[in-house]
């Protein structure tokens, strides 16, 4: 099977800081893989480069096969790849349907110039409650604006239009950081619905729980290298933090990192 | 309500693979929580008392013109209906300009020097012989050309804020158009400008009706129109609207160029009642057309707001300078009490950004 998305050898140096280290990383359709690391590890730059925000100094990006070149956002989402980033990038004083399709409105007829074409309202609207329904996101009113979303109500709509665009990877900057252990809980089974859809999916998080929970792979990257690749477990824990953090795993203290895998950084 | 309980209805049964095969168990629980939100007393309460903001301006000013109405004998006789219409008029036009503007997290604050500038040149021109059409859209195109100065320089002169530029203009535009007239009024103005500004159908002038016309227009835009759905987004959040593919630039030269151009409606309108293009018209319009849009329920940081708040708030400042004549009191009172509107309007939101807050909050708590 072709993989969703390949990079070979990325490299991406801004001045005397070298970013990317030859990373190579590949991610397949129904797989979520999680991109570990510390603050600086060079995980957004990675995830930058491959949505089009930043240019690979050196390396390749293939997408289903097809080696790309991805100048810019807009070049990425045209190849089906779909970022949501922490700041979710939402429109407070629209509703849903006009958050899904800002930028890429339906809209007629086509020999107008595109400012001033007609809103197929009703279609976006349509199409928007059957992607919210497909992947049982449930809102209060789906009419009202985003502004009077609670947090994990718009991380879901940010999540959701992402998948609704993505015909290949899904990528989420530390989906459930802002949010309480409810609302984590919907994002994170809606990362699953995700999968079982099909989408390639990678992950930015800390939260080791979470990996932990939605994670078929777990890649650990530190100083702009990949420096270890482990299967997410409970058992598997402490080794990743050993990983993250650069310290030899000790096996003679397992519980310690077991109860509070966040404990050796600040050490 | 039916349309919310739809999507959960369908998505109980086809949630149970998902939760048979992952350690998400409980996923089916939310969605029958936020449902008991719908039905909960604090949640519809934030909800109504939400919808009653939204509405407030208009409710305001349907209480001013039931007082006003209580108070004098005059005020709602078609005669001074027809006054309190056409003394709106103008500032009516340049605040749906400035709702644009306001819209995108902008302020133009030349559009009264604009008035003067365009009502001046449109003078000179129909003196040089030009024919009414002519006139017409040579005072457009003043305006127009004014926005477009503000926009181009606020795009491409990257400023932080338009408000330095705007208040270049207001100053260098108004230093023209003295210019230009040697500092006095130019009589005269061709035919149809003059009934534009101050002629009538029976009681309704006409500038009502091109109020009436521009307002059906720009609401258009706004609502029905890809380039209305970019206007709001670029309020709403500019660097989401550029990531997204909206072309914030554009937007933003467009929303100025339209403004001035309606800057120049505006200028036709005022020139057409004095019977003259003098380079004093529009002095502190620019302030007018802000409190409308303010006073009118639109939110001063972006992104929110209708035409109807842009007429409204028109309409409200019309109204409480006619009242307030009609009852005598005193002339300079008048600008007090719009300044208290203004807090009053600014208060009102600064209350549905905590009541949207708790809003959120109680939602989250639901959830």
């Amino acid at each position: 099977m072709t993989a969703a998305l390949t990079v070979r050898g990325a490299t991406k140096r801004f001045g005397a800081v070298l970013a990317l280290d030859g990373v190579d990383l590949e991610v397949n359709a129904g797989e979520v893989l999680a991109l570990l690391g510390d603050n600086g590890a060079g995980k957004s730059t990675l995830i930058k480069c491959i949505s089009g925000v930043h240019r690979l100094d050196a390396g390749s990006i293939e997408i289903g096969g097809e080696p790309v070149t991805l100048s810019s956002p807009a070049v990425a989402r045209a190849h089906g790849v779909e970022t949501v980033y922490q700041d979710l990038a939402l429109f407070d004083n629209l509703d849903p349907a006009s958050n899904f399709y800002a930028g890429r409105e339906q809209a007629g007829p086509k020999w107008m110039p595109r400012p001033l074409r007609v809103l197929r309202r009703q279609a976006m609207l349509n199409a928007t409650t059957d992607v919210l329904d497909r992947l049982q996101v449930t809102l209060p009113d789906a009419t009202a604006n985003v502004g009077l979303m609670s947090g994990g109500q718009r991380q879901v709509i940010a999540v959701a239009r992402a998948a609704a665009f993505a015909s290949n990877v899904v990528i989420l900057d530390e989906p459930t950081a802002a949010l309480g252990v409810r609302e984590s809980r919907r994002v994170l089974d809606l990362i699953l619905r995700l999968r079982s859809e099909g989408h390639a999916v990678i992950v930015i998080s800390h939260a080791m729980d979470h990996v932990t929970e939605v994670a078929d792979r777990a890649m650990v990257m530190r100083r702009g290298r990949v420096v270890g690749e482990e299967i997410p477990s409970p058992e598997s824990q402490g080794r990743i933090v050993a990983l993250i953090v650069g310290s030899a795993y000790e096996h003679s203290d397992p519980p310690h990192n077991r109860t509070s895998p966040q404990g050796p950084i600040t050490a | 309500m039916p349309d919310a309980a739809r999507p959960a209805a369908a998505a109980t049964p086809a949630s149970e693979p998902v939760a048979a095969g992952s350690p998400s168990g409980q996923s089916g629980g939310p969605s029958r929580r936020t449902q008991g939100g719908l039905h909960d007393g604090r949640y519809q309460l934030l909800q109504a008392a939400l919808r009653v903001i939204r509405l407030g301006p208009v409710l305001i000013l349907v209480g001013l013109i039931i007082a006003m109405w209580r108070l004098s004998p005059v005020f709602l006789t078609t005669g001074n209906a027809g006054n309190v219409l056409a003394q709106s008029a103008a500032i009516a036009v340049l605040a749906i300009g400035q709702l644009l503007v306001i819209l995108t997290r902008g302020i133009d604050l030349s559009v009264g020097s604009t008035i003067a500038l365009a009502s001046v040149v449109g003078a000179i021109v129909f003196r040089h012989g030009a024919d009414g059409p002519v006139v017409i859209l040579v005072m457009l195109a003043v305006g127009a050309a004014v926005g477009l100065v503000n926009g181009g320089v606020y795009v491409w002169g990257r400023l932080p804020h338009p408000f330095i530029i705007t208040l270049a203009t207001l100053s260098a535009v108004r230093g023209l158009a003295l210019q230009l007239s040697g500092g006095q009024p130019k009589r005269g103005v061709t035919g149809v400008v003059r009934s534009l500004g101050g002629g009538s159908v029976r009681w309704i002038p006409y500038s009502a009706f091109l109020v009436v016309g521009v307002s059906v227009l720009v609401a258009i835009v706004l609502t029905r129109l890809v380039w209305g759905r970019w206007i709001y987004a670029t309020g709403g959040n500019p660097e989401a609207a550029r990531r997204t593919g909206v072309p914030v630039k554009s937007v933003l030269i467009s929303v100025y160029a339209l403004c001035g151009l309606l800057a120049g409606v505006a200028a036709i309108i005022t020139s057409g009642r004095l019977n003259a293009g003098s380079p004093t018209s529009g002095n502190l319009a620019e302030l007018d057309s802000i409190a409308a849009v303010i006073i009118g329920g639109a939110s001063f940081l972006g992104g929110r707001g209708t035409v109807v708040n842009a007429l409204v708030g028109a309409l409200m400042i019309g109204v409480i300078r006619n009242g307030m004549n009609l009852l005598n009191v005193n002339a300079f009172l008048q600008p007090i009490v719009i300044g208290a509107v203004i807090v009053l309007a600014v208060e009102t939101d600064v209350l549905r950004a905590s009541l949207e807050e708790r809003f959120r909050v109680r939602q989250a708590e639901l959830s």
